[in-house]
């Protein structure tokens, strides 16, 4: 698996916001896996291609990781629009990533 | 990766560096493993483990990584900089702090692990060579994962990447009075997964806070068993360690001055070098005078000398002891004197004996005066009270100070109360002051209780104050009282007027035998002249008697000569002349002999 990803969509329809987010795993941990797979089912879902996304590996990564504060994986960080967030977990709690990631508000617009 | 665990062989420790505590490990941690501190919140679990980092940074030059999970990095460096650490600079060069809270902004998702954190963590340890690693708070880590099988895997996560990594770690957790029942699983398994276990505890007795520490588990060696004492000082934590439990066999024969010339003959001689002496007494009945005198004397001996004061500050015992011709202002300039004060309201005993072993290791005295012990008793329970009496004189012993110790006592039986206190019987002399009323006046008493191995006077002496100092004074006893005092001034006024008066009595009496030798000589010498007279009277007659025995020989030859002179010579006037003349001549003869002796 390719340590580092970019997926960047740009939105075609009326999306008023691109949703910037960063993502922090441990190779392939288990719960980093389940994060990755829990994460994109919830863009393809709900964001659509209205997100950018930046996989950091921490084990190839440490000093970016440290950097950046991250203590545990996975761990997900949203960079923007305000308000940024920080969570932590496998994103396996699906209502609490969409309020965190405030597109419960964004859904209407779709 | 080597594995260090063949089976028989020794566990290599690794020092903390904590006073006391590397004494009770014997010899620190367990290297390259894992230790556990577990403690109430405020017990000093961080400081233990921050300081071991530090120590080893400072002595070993061995690098460090403290992840702190409770508290922030920023308040942990500001805490530490009450003691002499020099935290930021080792910041810099040999400890690299992580900090680890977790927000209560991040929002839970579901499962997480550690691993991307060990990831990072391994980074570190490859980049600065770290030898050490601190989990500060992994309670509050642990209390992030949901589940009680989350919180194991973890557990073994972080225990197998310590393993991997040959790190020397640290973890503490918090416990509260009550843990959870699924908590207190995971402190269990927490507990089994290390090899060595530290429980921290805080405790109030009566009113006063008193932390201890514990090793509860070593596996694979041998510490001391029980609790033991912390105290914080300038240099950190400190633990009461018992110190060595063999009593050191030399004892020396070197007497010392107590500084009080009567005190020193009544203990034939004065106190044994290294050895300890109770002064006990009521109120006022001068013990820090005594002290005072002693630390005087060692001072100027060139002794080192430490002066511990309860309550009182060293300014205010130094005044007080001016008044009694005690002078330690000099003495505490050139740096001979230490005075310490303590307040004994807010600190408990164990605290205080800390505080005198860490004043002792920076002073080096060779006497010490603490006065009075019994302030430090006032607080916190009497069992432990003794204990730090106990290790206080063994302490004073193992390195050879000499000490004199005071202990107020009230109440009537003072004796009894200083047995209580137990001290006593450690001490190697025990000198009672007290009171005794009689006549309607109190007077001071000195009596020496014990003195270990030296001959010393069982006699009940009083003590005397005055501008000039101290001295001791004989005791009357009459009639099975004991006389002091006005009491013993009138005796003493009683006893010298009797002196007097038989003094007066001698002398006449001796003049009286004078004149009668003077009489008997005086006829001696007058019959010794008798005697002479009687003797001169005696050889004049024994002489006589033979002058008159020759002249007849004389005259009988005479007679003959004459008579056959008449037929050589003519008989004429001549020869009657001869005849009558030896009578004339025996006379003259005489006379001049007599006159000869009178001339001698």
């Amino acid at each position: 698996m390719a340590s580092k990803r970019m997926k960047k969509g740009v939105a075609k329809e009326a999306v008023t916001t691109v949703v910037v987010m960063r993502l922090y795993i441990a190779g392939r941990a288990p719960n980093s896996v389940k994060a990755i797979a829990n994460l994109e089912a919830i863009c393809r879902q709900h964001l659509k291609d209205a997100f950018k996304l930046e996989i950091v590996d921490v084990c190839e990564h440490p000093q970016r990781a440290l950097d950046d504060g991250v203590l545990v994986t996975p761990s997900l960080a949203k960079l923007s629009p305000t308000p940024s967030a920080n969570l932590i977990g496998n994103l396996s709690d699906t209502s609490s990533v969409l309020a965190a990631l405030g597109v419960a508000q964004m859904a209407p617009a779709r | 990766m080597t594995v260090k665990s063949g089976a028989g062989q020794l566990l290599s420790k690794a020092a903390t560096g904590i006073e006391g505590f590397d004494e009770i490990s014997l010899g620190g941690l367990p290297r390259n493993r894992t230790t556990l501190v577990m403690g109430g919140p405020g017990t000093g679990k961080s400081v233990f483990a921050l300081q071991t980092l530090v120590g080893a940074a400072r002595r070993n030059k061995q690098s460090g990584i403290f992840v702190a999970f409770e508290e922030n990095i920023a308040s942990i460096v500001a805490n530490a900089a009450a003691f002499d650490w020099g935290l930021p600079a080792l910041a810099r060069k040999r400890l690299f702090f992580m900090n680890a809270q977790l927000s209560p902004a991040f929002v839970a998702t579901g499962d997480f692990d550690l691993g991307g954190m060990l990831a990072m963590l391994e980074a570190k340890q490859l980049e600065i060579g770290a030898r050490w690693v601190v989990f500060d708070g992994i309670d509050v880590l642990l209390s992030l994962l949901r589940t009680p099988r989350a919180k194991m895997r973890e557990i073994y996560r972080l225990r197998d990447w310590l393993t991997r990594r040959e790190l020397t770690a640290i973890i503490t957790t918090k416990i509260d009075g009550e843990v959870a029942s699924n908590d207190a699983a995971n402190y269990g398994f927490l507990q089994f997964m290390v090899d060595c276990v530290v429980r921290f505890d805080r405790r109030m007795e009566q009113g006063i806070p008193v932390r201890r520490l514990e090793i509860s588990k070593y596996r694979g060696s041998a510490f001391a068993p029980g609790e033991f004492p912390l105290s914080f000082g300038l240099h950190g934590m400190a633990v009461a360690s018992p110190g060595p439990t063999d009593v050191p066999q030399e004892a020396s024969t070197d007497r010392v001055s107590t500084g009080f010339a009567g005190l020193d003959q009544m203990l034939n001689g004065g106190l044994f070098r290294g050895s300890s002496t109770l002064i006990t007494g009521a109120p006022g009945t001068s013990k820090t005078t005594l002290a005072g005198l002693f630390a005087m004397r060692a001072c100027e001996r060139g002794e080192r000398t430490l002066f511990v004061s309860f309550d009182e500050g060293g300014e205010r015992v130094r005044r007080n002891l001016k008044s009694v011709g005690i002078h330690l202002d000099a003495h505490v300039k050139s740096g001979m004197l230490q005075m310490y004060s303590g307040r004994t309201d807010a600190v408990n005993p164990e605290e205080h004996l800390l505080r005198i072993t860490a004043q002792m290791a920076e002073h080096r005295p060779r006497c010490v005066v603490i006065d009075p012990l019994s302030a430090v008793f006032r607080t916190g329970a009497l069992s432990s009270a003794r204990a730090i009496g106990n290790r206080l004189i063994y302490k004073l012993r193992d390195h050879h100070i000499t000490a004199m110790i005071t202990a107020l006592v009230e109440g009537d039986d003072a004796q009894a109360e200083a047995t209580e206190l137990q001290i006593s019987t450690i001490a190697d002399n025990w000198i009672q002051l007290s009171y005794l009323v009689c006549g309607g006046e109190r007077n001071r008493a000195l009596t020496i209780v014990k003195s270990r191995g030296t001959r010393h006077s069982n006699q009940v002496r009083e003590l005397i104050l005055s501008d000039t100092g101290l001295a001791l004074a004989d005791v009357y006893s009459s009639g099975g009282e004991v006389l002091m005092g006005t009491l013993r001034w009138e005796k003493e006024a009683e006893e010298r007027s009797r002196t007097l008066l038989r003094e007066t009595e001698s002398a006449h009496k001796r003049r009286e035998l004078q004149f009668a030798e003077a009489d008997t000589a005086a006829r001696i010498a007058a019959l010794q002249l008798d005697l002479e007279r009687h003797r001169a009277a005696l050889a004049l007659y024994t002489r006589d008697d033979a002058a008159r025995h020759v002249s007849s020989g004389e005259r009988h030859t005479e007679v003959r000569r004459l008579r056959g002179a008449n037929g050589e010579e003519p008989a004429g006037p001549g020869a009657k002349r001869r005849v009558a003349r030896p009578a004339a001549h025996t006379r003259r003869n005489g006379n001049g002999e007599e006159r000869a002796r009178r001339g001698q």
